[in-house]
């Protein structure tokens, strides 16, 4: 799960890695107020967006007035902001963080994730910051300078240390100050179970002052029950309704540009058949993931959202069964198609933990879903469905 | 504080050489952590009617009642002084999950399949970090486990799609690693031992982790290597098969056409080396003379290639 921006600044806040002032607005009155009450001579205006790349998009503006801080709120709030990472049309705007500016001597970049290779965090700093970071460490690895973190120990004075001489900051004063922003932020990835912890840039004001000019925090789903405050500052209006519907009922659902609806168990198996039905000149309109624990009714519900989607032309169900059985999947096919009415061929491949029950409940149902005896029979069936029912 | 490698130095004690598999074998002795749970339950029942002998469950609080016919005891302790158990299979609950791992871990058990889901990825560092530089194997979590066809199974895999053989086949992924498996039996190609190592940010095993006991098993000719998009682990396993595999190895690596997600922040991909695609991972694998299945149905037919023809 992602934080906005303005809600990982005020964990910050609260574990003391130091944020410059601000506040959120819904409305550019509001806007204008926050800047009012925050002082200063010039403020930043941010998009509240689950998106990189806002500051390219227009998403992030300057101003030098609170009647500018109100104008800007007006012609951003309400209205979609398009990034590299958003899609065409973009996410609407719906709250702002208003910050006072602050003056900047140097930027640059700091973040704590975990490293696969070693199955430990690892604290990520470089010189250039408030740049596109992967850019950075593709064209120039050795700028990127990494901290591994041993899980007992924790991070190390030596650790922060070596990656604030790294980023050229000398002195007693601004080694505690390096150090202390750096296991503050530490503590925040540790306690709060993040996935990504990241400040880019990572601004040293001309006052001396480290701050996180921006913020990201990416929370592990997994860990969500143990941070019930955290859970509660999910902003649905960032998912896809669909897929949070199928989230809602434990499945997991992807929308996509092609014609074939997909229903299958198992994210492995997912991106397979997604490979070979392109492999055999098809395109999904979606995904389904069904999982191992879904019941008649969760698999049910689940395919309604699926034959829902206008752009399906053919459905291709495979499946193959595990924990989940063959019959529980026939049960909830058959099930939400006395529910919608829909016409659009279905193929179905099934195997698995009791697939003959579930092929004979698809037999005898009488619903014409045609059969497939392996993959590669169900893909170039579906594709050719698919094809001949587009025309 | 240096970044632990895999280790590569692992040798099948004597006991082991000549067995047909590797990890479990007929007398491997099972007990299910979680076994009054339904999975837990479930799953006991499939195990028992595969043939592997489940002789102990563990639910704290509800010793001496029976699950399937199996003894249940408070502790994994208990259960293996009371059973002689040597190999636990998982199915505790998220929260409590980490800690049935160490338990079974502290009671001495040296083989730990963990097939919960979901469980958060900070435990499994601590886990990881516990069970560093002892001899303890952990597979999953978030897997189907591991399987010796004809003689043990350990975990959710269905049965009846294994047969014996000496193709060893190893995966991140659950479901996929059962369609391959299929395909391999209905070529009348037989199984030594199928892992699925799990999905999971954090796993016990990694490929790199367990491809050594595959090269030294007496028991297995060729390998088939299911990978996925994300990660550097395909990539450290055909380092691994281009200096220490001589066995042919096949590989398919999902995800090839999977669109790029959204995504928050760049941390993950700079530590991954930019990478993780599978363009990336399929060069890898060429570069290490293994042989690639552009299709998922292809896996099964072009392990039977590689065998008949005897090369990698």
């Amino acid at each position: 799960m992602n934080l906005h921006e303005y809600q990982a600044k005020a964990v910050f806040r609260s574990y003391g890695v130091g944020v410059p002032r601000g506040g959120v607005a819904g409305t550019p009155d509001e806007a204008r107020d926050v800047a009012r009450s925050l002082g200063g001579e010039v403020w930043a205006v941010k998009a509240q967006i689950h998106a990189g790349g806002r500051g390219k998009g227009g998403g992030i503006r300057l101003a030098r007035s609170p009647d500018e801080v109100f104008r800007h709120a007006a012609s951003m709030l309400g209205a979609p902001l398009v990034t590299h990472q958003t899609g065409v049309a973009g996410q609407i705007v719906r709250k702002l963080l208003v910050e006072r500016g602050c003056e900047i001597e140097r930027e640059h970049y700091l973040g704590v994730a975990i490293d696969r290779s070693t199955d430990q965090t690892v604290m990520l700093a470089s010189r250039e910051g408030g740049v596109e970071i992967e850019e950075v460490a593709k064209r120039s690895p050795e700028k990127i300078l990494t901290e591994q973190i041993d899980p007992v120990c924790g991070l190390m004075p030596f650790q922060t240390r070596r990656i604030a001489f790294g980023l050229d900051m000398r002195g007693e004063r601004a080694l505690k100050r390096a150090a202390d922003f750096m296991s503050a932020l530490h503590r925040v990835f540790m306690e709060l179970d993040c996935s990504i912890a990241e400040i880019n840039p990572l601004v040293l004001t001309k006052n001396g002052e480290l701050l996180a000019l921006d913020a990201k925090l990416a929370l592990d789903d997994s860990a969500l029950y143990r941070h019930p405050d955290l859970a509660a500052m999910l902003d649905p209006e960032e998912e896809d309704p669909t897929e949070r519907e199928a989230k809602e009922s434990s499945l997991s659902y992807v929308s996509l540009d092609g014609n074939i609806g997909c229903m299958v168990n198992g994210a492995g198996l997912a991106m397979a058949t997604m490979d070979i039905i392109k492999l055999h000149g098809g395109e999904p309109a979606n995904f389904l993931d069904v999982g191992g624990g879904a019941n008649t009714e969760q698999v049910k519900s689940a395919f309604k959202i699926l034959l829902r989607d206008d752009k399906v032309r053919a459905v291709l169900i495979n499946i193959f069964g595990g924990i989940m059985k063959c019959d529980t999947i026939a049960k909830g096919i058959l099930g939400a198609l006395e529910e919608v009415r829909f016409k659009a061929p279905l193929v179905a491949r099934l195997e698995g933990t009791n697939v003959e029950i579930g092929r004979e409940i698809l037999a005898r149902s009488g619903v014409g879903i045609v059969t497939a005896a392996d993959m590669r029979e169900a893909a170039q069936t579906v594709v050719r469905l698919a094809a001949a029912n587009s025309r | 504080m240096k970044p632990r490698k895999p280790s590569f130095v692992w040798r099948p004690r004597t006991l082991d050489e000549g067995a047909m598999s590797i990890l479990i074998d007929e007398n491997t002795r099972v007990v299910c952590q979680g076994i009054t749970g339904q999975a837990g339950a479930f799953h006991t029942r499939q195990c028992l009617d595969y043939g592997t002998k489940v002789v102990a469950g563990v639910s704290p609080g509800k010793a001496g009642m029976r699950v399937e016919g199996v003894p249940v005891f408070d502790a994994v302790a208990d259960a293996v002084d009371a059973t002689g158990a040597n190999a636990s299979m998982i199915f505790v609950p998220a929260p409590f999950a980490a800690d049935a791992v160490l338990e079974a871990h502290a009671s001495g058990l040296r083989l730990i399949a963990c097939i919960t889901e979901g469980i958060p990825t900070l435990d499994m560092i601590k886990v990881k970090r516990a069970l560093r530089s002892t001899p303890a194997v952990l597979i999953g979590p978030n897997c189907p486990g591991v399987i010796s066809p004809g003689k043990c199974k350990i975990g959710i895999m269905p049965g009846y799609i294994h047969s014996p053989g000496t193709v060893a086949v190893i995966s991140r992924s659950g479901t996929l690693t059962y369609e391959v498996v299929h395909q391999l039996t209905r070529l009348g190609i037989g199984q030594s031992t199928c892992i699925g190592i799990g999905g999971d940010t954090v796993v016990g095993s990694a490929f790199v982790d367990l491809l050594p006991r595959f090269e030294d098993d007496s028991g297995t000719t060729a390998i088939a290597l299911i990978g996925e998009i994300g990660g550097r682990a395909e990539q450290d396993a055909a380092s691994f098969i281009r200096a220490h595999v001589s066995k042919p190895v096949v590989a398919f690596v999902s995800g090839k056409t999977a669109p790029r997600g959204k995504r928050m922040g760049h941390a993950g991909a700079i530590i991954s080396g930019g990478g993780g695609t599978a363009a990336e991972k399929i060069e890898a694998f060429r570069q290490a003379g293994v042989t690639v299945a552009e299709s998922p149905a292809d896996v099964g037919e072009t392990v039977a290639a590689v065998i008949g023809s005897g090369r990698r």
